[in-house]
């Protein structure tokens, strides 16, 4: 437990440490960086959630990590046409507000969530990983198709949106605002995980006649647990589309649900701060394979099949021992 | 419809009538053509997916695993006879090609990668098969560049056929929806008349009891996946043929061939060409039909634009209230 604890607070300073050097020696791209990698992160714990907790094996978190950055994308884009996004029931204006932004990216994120969840977890196993992947490739086309919002070309915002009292376009102003908010949602994930709720959950995971035994349902932890994994990765998404300040059909691949459950896998499964690791090192692979070869995708997939294949427990797994049971 | 506040549907009732009038003029059985000639499209679509899900719903069934790869191979499929079509200009060495380049890099993985995974978690298969996607992709990518490859129908598919009612077909996809059903047939009289056949639906019954009594497991494990990639890389090529060989190729149809194994249920071949063809009809008759259903009470630009956007989720509402009644897919009840 303590090493995992040193791990922590070293993964924290140094996702600190890196943009501040940046931003002193005047290297925003370091900046822009890390960022990316927090807001990864973010994602990654959101569905860290559902599948280390709860078990639950989604391959369709970037439906959510789509959402959250179209949520932000139509809002910003009513804005900056002055035009309500709509009129019934009740007249919903656009808004360049970040925080109002992120309210509207998590409860739609967190809906569609506990509608997809509904219907997924009435199946386990493979029929979940596919239902999922599914329902997440629903989104991606139907957002290609959707002409209002740019269709297959994508949305482009033209100023980042607001935050009271921070100038958002500033690099290292952005990255705080990020990195605030990644504080925010491991101390909230860590606390959920001591929870109750939280160990109801992992014991649901391990063994769910028992946990039906004590008089609970495990379909309804999985499906409050999806829910909230949901809404963490639509925040991310918001964030995403914020930093890139464009929104397009790509957010919804099943690329990115590749790619989240990369950073768990990489930090390690069902560890709090693992996907922050995940996404530390995912992004700075992608950055300095990239630089050696146009082709790095050939790199990362041989360095993930080495992972699966012959570690367990991810870079956690690695550092801080096994402590956390991987089934 | 007749919900409609009276004043905005009086309004457009005249153009409304107006264009019901013209279409049942001119072609009552016009549209009727169309409507056949969207089925068989459908038809066709449909018959390719099975081959995709043949294979996949094959190896889940008989060694449990989650085969993200198998898009890969219907990529390699096709650009195996993309660049022997090119050598040879002959469309069957193209085939046999195609066939037999999937089937020897299926093998490959297999022994070398695949086998590790049967005892493993779907989580670690899905990572594990993720990760093949990556190099095989990027390593097509170096290999053929990122333009696109040319492969043509031969000329003796080109053209039409005349059905009966007047319909002209494509003689290609024509050719598709027999090849495509004659291999469902092939398949069926494998897999329930053949020695290998019954092994590999004992493999699917219980595993440790076939190895106990003789059958080299791994063997079979090989040539279930071999099997199964031939057959992507089969559909690869045909497809190929009518669509463009390119990097990506096989993910859209990768991602369409769960969702017909997840209709069919998984493990069943039965389900899987049930589910393909349920799948390629819904898909192709939604893009056809829904713009049109829209028209009937949407302005037109409105119509095309919902209808499309709902035409490209159907399958997947489809595959929901398929999972809604029957969790385990259509004929997944073991």
């Amino acid at each position: 437990m303590k090493k995992e604890m040193y791990l922590n607070i070293g993964l924290m300073a140094l996702m600190l440490v890196v943009p501040l050097v940046a931003w002193v020696s005047d290297e925003p791209f370091w900046i822009t960086l890390a960022t990316r990698a927090v807001i990864f992160a973010i994602a990654g714990i959101g569905l860290n959630f559902a599948l280390g907790f709860g078990g639950l094996v989604s391959f369709g978190h970037a439906a959510f990590f789509g959402l959250g950055g179209y949520a932000m994308g139509i809002l910003a884009y009513h804005a900056q046409t002055y035009t309500p996004v709509f009129e019934w029931p009740f007249l919903l204006e656009g808004s360049k507000s970040m925080l109002l932004i992120w309210l509207v990216a998590i409860v739609v994120s967190a809906l569609a969530a506990l509608a997809i969840g509904a219907l997924s977890l009435r199946t386990t196993g493979v029929y979940f990983i596919m239902i999922t992947l599914a329902f997440g490739q629903m989104f991606y086309y139907f957002s290609i198709s959707w002409s209002t919002y740019g269709g297959e070309d994508g949305l482009p915002i033209y100023v980042r949106n607001e935050f009271p009292g921070l100038n958002t376009m500033d690099p290292i102003q952005y990255f705080a605002i990020c990195y605030v908010v990644l504080t925010l949602i491991l101390i909230l994930v860590h606390r959920m995980s001591q929870s109750s709720f939280g160990m109801m959950l992992q014991a649901a995971r391990q063994n769910e006649k028992r946990v039906q035994a004590v008089g609970q349902t495990p379909y309804s932890l999985y499906l409050v647990a999806f829910t909230i994994s949901g809404a963490i990765t639509g925040l991310a998404g918001a964030l995403f589309a914020d930093l890139n300040r464009f929104v397009s059909p790509t957010m919804f691949s099943w690329h990115v649900s590749g790619e989240i459950m990369i950073f768990v896998i990489l930090g390690g499964v069902g560890r709090v701060f693992g996907p922050l690791a995940g996404a530390a090192l995912y992004i700075l692979l992608e950055h300095t394979l990239g630089g050696l070869s146009e082709y790095w995708h050939i790199y990362l997939g041989a360095l993930l099949l080495g992972v699966v294949l012959f570690t367990r427990g991810g870079i956690y797994g690695l550092f801080a021992g096994r402590e956390v049971a991987h089934d | 419809m007749h919900m409609h506040p009276n004043v905005i549907y009086k309004k457009e009732t005249p153009i409304l009538l107006m264009k019901s009038r013209v279409g049942k003029f001119k072609g009552k059985s016009m549209s009727a053509i169309l409507f056949i000639e969207q089925m068989l499209n459908g038809l066709q679509f449909g018959v390719m997916l099975f081959l995709m899900a043949a294979g996949l719903t094959l190896v889940f069934g008989v060694m449990g695993l989650i085969n993200l790869a198998h898009g890969s191979l219907y990529m390699i499929g096709a650009f195996a006879a993309a660049a022997v079509a090119a050598a040879t200009n002959s469309f069957l060495f193209a085939l046999a090609a195609s066939l037999a380049v999937a089937a020897i890099a299926g093998v490959l993985i297999e022994a070398t990668i695949i086998r590790r995974l049967y005892k493993r978690d779907h989580l670690d298969q899905v990572l594990a098969t993720f990760a093949l996607i990556l190099i095989f992709s990027e390593g097509t990518r170096w290999i053929f560049g990122s333009f696109p490859l040319f492969l043509d129908r031969p000329d003796y598919l080109a053209g039409t056929v005349a059905l009966p009612f007047g319909i002209e077909y494509s003689l290609y996809r024509l050719t598709l929806i027999g090849v495509g059903l004659a291999i469902a047939v092939g398949l069926y009289l494998v897999i329930m008349k053949t020695r290998i056949g019954i092994r590999i639906r004992a493999g699917e019954n219980d595993r440790e009891m076939i190895g106990a009594l003789g059958v080299d497991i791994s063997m079979l494990y090989t040539l279930v996946f071999a099997l199964g990639a031939a057959l992507a890389g089969l559909a690869g090529a045909l497809i190929g043929a009518i669509q463009s060989v390119q990097v990506g190729m096989g993910e859209p149809v990768l991602i369409l061939a769960f969702v017909v194994i997840v209709i069919g249920g998984i493990g069943s071949i039965k389900g899987a060409l049930i589910g393909a063809i349920l799948v390629g009809l819904t898909d192709t008759l939604g893009r056809f039909l829904l713009p049109q259903f829209f028209s009937l009470f949407l302005e037109n630009s409105t119509a095309t634009s919902v209808g499309a956007s709902l035409a490209s989720m159907s399958i997947y509402i489809l595959m929901a209230a398929v999972l809604l009644i029957r969790p385990k897919g259509l004929f997944g009840g073991a």
